[in-house]
């Protein structure tokens, strides 16, 4: 049966659980002549669950674990010297398998036509087994939940309790994405370790990673020296600070303490637009419209300017990020009472004055929250760099040449042309890892600041 | 005192001007911001605009059934694979004689789309009675003459430095003479999928694509973030260690890059749960993941700006405290809640970089059917299709991000008459 | 059943201020005064004198208008949005809502002190210099020491807090505070002190020393206090004057006002009739 059949016939069980629960309910109340704790809804509810969900939790795990059990079943089964190929290359032969139990093909070799024939066999197999023991699961569970209907049972409250259960579970989802992205980050990354020393990946300044992958090389250390990416993930994303840190935090001050309540509402919601354009939308503009422009602009001032220079993805980049720093600023500057600014006119001072000396320091600590937070944003950023920034590793510090980033290297190494090799997954997994740890301490330190230097108004 | 008065005015010109200078920053970087949103906004459309029309040619064609190797009896299978390209070509080269050099013989043959033949094919597959007979066809133009009736081959250029030759000209102009080149709404953008000709690419594989994940999106990340933020809200116990470790998952993974949950999804939904990548559902699972942190914390703040007193007048009725919950306090946030979701959906629709990590970034010329289907997302299509040198490309990657931006303003348009509608002043 | 109809003791005629509003050698002086939030008024026709080096009280129940008035005199109001106002205000003898004239060179000159002390969150060496540094009133850094010294000893917090000035202001206790705020109104030599409610924040001890610092201060400055309580305006004050829902009803010799009011609706509020 097909996954889509399984889960219909799961929820018509589900359907018909309910309405019997409910009517058994019912009718045990007449026969014994007790009363329901529950209203016989509940009874229902009950059933239903206990016919459908855990055989819908078999269900999903079965169907997450099965593919790679498959895998692992054919591998042993496969003649030795194939099995100890190397991952890569092992995992090339397995999708070959695959893509040959689909097809009807005659070409390749006996082992791999013998190996797609037994991946059949295993799925089929694999699916009565998951199917039978669905439905067991879900009719099982009917049964013994309809037996243990009592009137007196607190019925209700078990479906609460349930939902409850379900509620924390939902919840838990977040923690376990935690963990399935640490888990996952991590366990690559220490692979990728095994072969490439931390400190050459950490501060080797060569990144060439076409370079390592040949057939003869061993550990290609050298070519994975990722301080260029580093630099260059910095570089944009400062040039981006320097254009989103004074027009969000001028915007800020002077929407929330000058201007017209009209114009505040109009031009709030318009620089929020600026932060709802997908990025793809804004790489596109900078590669399109912005780099050629600075190129241009460069030439005619004699400055050689590459046309995907950490210039134009920088500009970009900070636009995009002003909303960041200006909403969360303005927000701060808005939370500093009314007695400061009371305090500061009624001594002299003017408008600015008293901006720059009494409300700025009130909120700084918000302020700089949200430039880190801003900052944090920046160099978590794809598709700006990697449609504006090139990919040539170069260290350097001058904005007008082109660099790559981080996420433009993860991205490449992972839409490659060139075939599934792990080497370079597992580089990519290795930045990643840098990459969250960074956002992660950004944003660590941006809660920190707020917590301990806010202010406190009473 | 009047000593004070006399310092305080000698400094005072120079205060006003300062404070005349800072306010004029203030205003300066607002502008400058909107002046930024303006030309891309400006850049895009009129880059775009031109996408949504394009250029047909009339062809007199004979459909000569020697050509098309048919004979007096012929079956379904042998009109569908006869070679139609033939009979076109021989049009073109009936219709501009003279024509020598293999060069000039292939440019001849581009000046149609290789949609033509298929046209064509259909046609004669509906209508058989035409076998034989001269039909004029309207057919789409290859990209290079929509192009130059869109302006953009300037004449003044060398030869050299143009798409289109000179002897290439020679032929539009008669063509244009003739009236024989037209440009009518580009409705195969939005019923075509992806194609390698530009003439022939259009969004409906994106668009649907993008739809089937947002259902999964949405099927999945609604019920389960709307869940979690009502218990953390309603249900939750303060002080308790697991908790706590929730709440500051929730805020971490907000802002987490969104190009490390496609590495989440790369290596656990594909590696080891087998999901087939590039699908609706493996974008689905990786966006509701990214969403989830979004929904909920919007979600919270609905919830907690229902005042307690409905709870309190429930509770005192003698609800439960799920009964309080899910028949009171829900619906008064639903409003906030759907809000937070449209506002949630808004920003994944327009995600690519995860999406690319899963493995999107195929060339995928199908309309997908279900959620197991190859496909690709819009703002995917806008990123493959910008990487294309061809100008019919940059124009059409242009009207998609039209199109996309049109989504994500009618979302949000939603999502601000919703909160207008139904806000209730507690 | 309860009863809301009017209650008498609200329902007496006010026409016209009664008592001695005017004095000779008035340093402010107010004609015809009408104050507006938007549409609302919040003061009707108000006609007073503050007199040179005194101080006088402004008492009256809760949204009486008090306090507006008195933000009036060194153009707080201009601050409040919708807020706008008819009539004459003069300092000296000039229109101090003449378009020539400076809010900025007035507040210098009309310093306020608020019911909730705000000191700015910088160190107490800082808040007291804030003004005396933007206005440049101090040559050196020499000369803002000895101000800054000056004034705290003035307000008498300098023994208390002369081994940390470089502590934040916001550490200090409720009363320091507000003797800080006046600290730092002092030290720019204001002509006039403007206190709203100075000590109602404050518990009886630092309230007493404030008083005293009032009554010292009134030597040199002129004070104007809005106050809740009759027993402080009675304790500091040479001047009352009563306001009742906006309106002027009486100004005059604070003993007058607090032994032998002229008009009833004085004599009911003091007498705690209503308030």
């Amino acid at each position: 049966m097909t996954f889509g059949a399984i889960i219909t016939a799961l929820l018509a069980l589900l359907l018909f659980g309910y309405f019997i629960g409910r009517k058994r309910s019912i009718v045990l109340s007449k026969k014994r002549g007790q009363k329901l704790h529950s209203l016989p809804q509940y009874y229902g509810y009950l059933i239903a669950f206990w016919s459908s969900v855990p055989a819908l939790l078999m269900l999903l795990f079965w169907a997450a674990l099965e593919s790679s059990f498959i895998t692992s079943v054919i591998v042993s089964e496969l003649p030795i010297q194939l099995q100890q190929l190397s991952t890569d290359k092992l995992g090339l032969f397995i999708n070959e398998i695959i893509n040959l139990s689909n097809s009807s093909s005659v070409i390749g070799d006996e082992v791999k036509h013998q190996a797609a024939i037994r991946y059949n066999e295993l799925i089929e197999f694999s699916a009565s087994i998951k199917a039978a023991l669905v439905f067991i699961l879900a009719f099982v569970g009917m049964f013994i939940a309809l037996a243990l209907i009592k009137p007196e049972m607190k019925a209700r409250n078990w479906v609460e309790k349930l939902i409850r259960g379900a509620m924390i579970a939902c919840a838990s989802i977040a923690v376990f994405t935690t963990i399935g992205i640490i888990f996952s980050v991590i366990f690559e990354s220490i692979i990728f370790f095994k072969t490439v020393n931390v400190f050459d990946f950490l501060f080797g300044t060569h990144w060439s990673p076409q370079e390592a992958i040949r057939e003869d090389q061993v550990g290609g250390s050298g070519s994975f020296g990722a301080l260029p990416l580093f630099v260059g993930t910095l570089l944009i994303s400062l040039i981006a600070l320097l254009i989103a840190v004074p027009l969000g935090l001028m915007s800020a001050i002077y929407l929330s303490e000058y201007s017209s309540p009209r114009f505040r509402s109009f031009a709030k919601p318009v620089l929020e637009m600026l932060a709802g354009i997908p990025t793809v939308v804004y790489g596109f503009f900078a590669a399109l419209t912005v780099a050629p422009f600075i190129r241009d602009l460069g030439e005619s001032l004699n400055l050689s300017l590459s046309s995907e220079s950490a210039l134009a993805a920088g500009i970009v980049m900070g636009v995009m990020i002003i909303p960041f720093v200006s909403s969360l600023s303005d927000d701060v500057i808005s939370a500093v009472p009314q007695s400061m600014r009371d305090g500061s006119y009624a001594m002299g001072a003017t408008k600015s004055e008293t901006i720059k000396l009494v409300i700025i320091p009130a909120a700084l600590a918000g302020i700089v929250s949200s430039v880190l937070l801003a900052a944090s944003r920046a160099i978590g950023e794809t598709m700006i760099v990697v449609m504006a920034a090139g990919l040539s590793a170069n260290l350097t510090f001058n904005p007008l040449e082109a660099v790559t980033t981080v996420t433009v290297q993860m991205v490449t190494l992972l839409t490659g042309d060139q075939e599934f090799d792990s080497a370079k997954t597992l580089a990519a997994f290795a930045l990643g890892l840098g990459l969250f740890l960074t956002t992660l301490v950004l944003n660590i330190i941006s809660l920190y600041i707020v917590r301990k230097y806010r202010e406190q108004y009473d | 005192m009047i000593k004070n008065t006399e310092k305080i005015k000698i400094k005072l010109q120079k205060r006003y001007a300062k404070e005349r200078r800072f306010k004029l920053y203030g205003i300066s970087a607002i502008v400058i911001s909107i002046a930024f949103l303006l030309s891309l906004l400006v850049n895009i459309s009129v880059t775009g605009l031109p996408a949504f029309q394009q250029t047909y040619v009339k062809i007199d064609i004979n459909i000569d059934s020697e050509l098309l190797n048919l004979n007096h009896q012929y079956s379904e299978q042998e009109l569908f694979r006869a070679d139609y390209s033939q009979v076109i070509k021989q049009s073109l080269k009936d219709f501009f004689p003279g024509v020598e050099g293999r060069k000039q013989k292939r440019a001849l043959r581009q000046l149609v789309s290789k949609s033509a033949a298929y046209q064509l094919r259909d046609l004669v597959i509906a209508k058989p009675h035409v076998i034989n007979t001269r039909q004029s066809l309207w057919v789409l133009a290859r990209d290079d003459v929509d192009v130059f009736m869109k302006g953009g081959i300037d004449r003044s250029l060398p030869e050299s430095d143009r798409r289109l030759k000179d002897f290439q000209l020679v032929w539009v102009d008669k063509l244009l003479a003739e009236n024989r080149l037209e440009k009518r709404f580009n409705i195969g953008f939005f019923t075509e999928g992806d194609s390698r000709e530009p003439e022939q690419a259009g969004i409906k594989g994106a668009m649907v694509g993008s739809l089937l994940t947002m259902l999964v999106t949405m099927l999945l990340s609604f019920p389960i973030g709307v869940s979690a933020a009502i218990y953390l809200e309603e249900f939750a116990p303060k002080n308790n260690k697991w908790v706590d470790l929730i709440e500051i998952n929730i805020n971490n993974l907000a802002a987490v890059p969104s190009i490390v949950f496609g590495l989440l999804g790369l290596a656990v939904f594909i590696g080891l749960f087998g999901v087939p990548r590039s699908v609706p559902l493996i974008g689905g699972l990786v966006l509701t993941l990214m969403t989830l942190p979004t929904i909920i914390i919007t979600s919270r703040a609905a919830l907690k700006a229902v005042p307690p007193s409905i709870r309190e007048a429930a509770l005192g009725l003698g609800a439960s405290r799920v009964q309080t919950t899910f028949h009171h306090v829900v619906p008064a946030a639903m409003p906030g809640i759907l809000t937070g979701t449209i506002i949630g959906m808004a920003q994944a629709l327009g995600e690519t970089a995860p999406l690319l990590m899963i493995g999107m970034v195929a060339f995928v010329a199908d309309v997908p059917q279900g959620i197991t289907d190859p496909s690709t997302v819009l703002p995917v299509q806008i990123y493959l299709w910008s990487d294309s040198p061809e100008r019919a490309f940059t124009e059409r990657t242009s009207a998609a991000i039209m199109v996309l931006l049109g989504f994500l303003i009618v979302m949000n348009f939603l999502a601000v008459i919703m909160r207008k509608k139904f806000e209730k002043k507690w | 059943m309860i009863n809301i109809e009017k209650r008498e003791e609200f329902d007496i005629e006010i026409n016209g201020t009664v008592g001695k509003p005017f004095v000779d050698s008035a340093k402010f002086s107010a004609r015809n005064v009408d104050v507006f939030y938007g549409d609302e008024q919040a003061i009707f026709d108000a006609n007073i004198d503050i007199g040179k080096n005194q101080i006088i009280a402004m008492i009256g129940p809760s949204g009486c208008g008090k306090s507006t008035f008195l933000r009036c005199l060194n153009r707080m109001n201009d601050t409040i949005q919708g807020c706008h106002m008819r009539g004459e205000i003069t300092l000296d003898g000039e229109d101090i809502y003449h378009k020539q004239q400076d809010p900025v060179l007035l507040r210098a000159r009309v310093g306020m002190v608020f019911q909730k002390p705000n000191p700015f969150p910088k160190s107490i060496y800082d808040n007291v210099a804030y003004g005396a540094k933007l206005h440049g009133l101090a040559a050196s850094k020499i000369e803002l020491d000895e101000l800054v010294e000056k004034s705290l000893i003035r307000a008498g917090l300098f023994k208390e807090v002369k081994d940390s000035l470089h502590k934040p202001g916001t550490g200090l206790s409720g009363g320091q505070q507000q003797r800080l705020c006046i600290a730092r109104t002092i030290a720019i030599d204001p002509e006039v002190i403007l206190m709203d409610e100075p000590t109602s924040a404050l518990d009886p001890i630092a309230t007493a020393v404030i008083e005293e610092l009032m009554i010292d201060l009134s030597k040199k400055y002129t004070i104007a206090i809005v106050t809740h309580s009759m027993q402080q305006a009675a304790r500091v004050s040479q001047r009352t004057a009563y306001f009742h829902m906006g309106q002027l009803v009486e100004v005059n010799d604070t003993n007058t006002v607090f032994t032998n009011p002229e008009h009833q609706l004085t004599e009911n509020y003091i007498t705690g009739r209503f308030g």
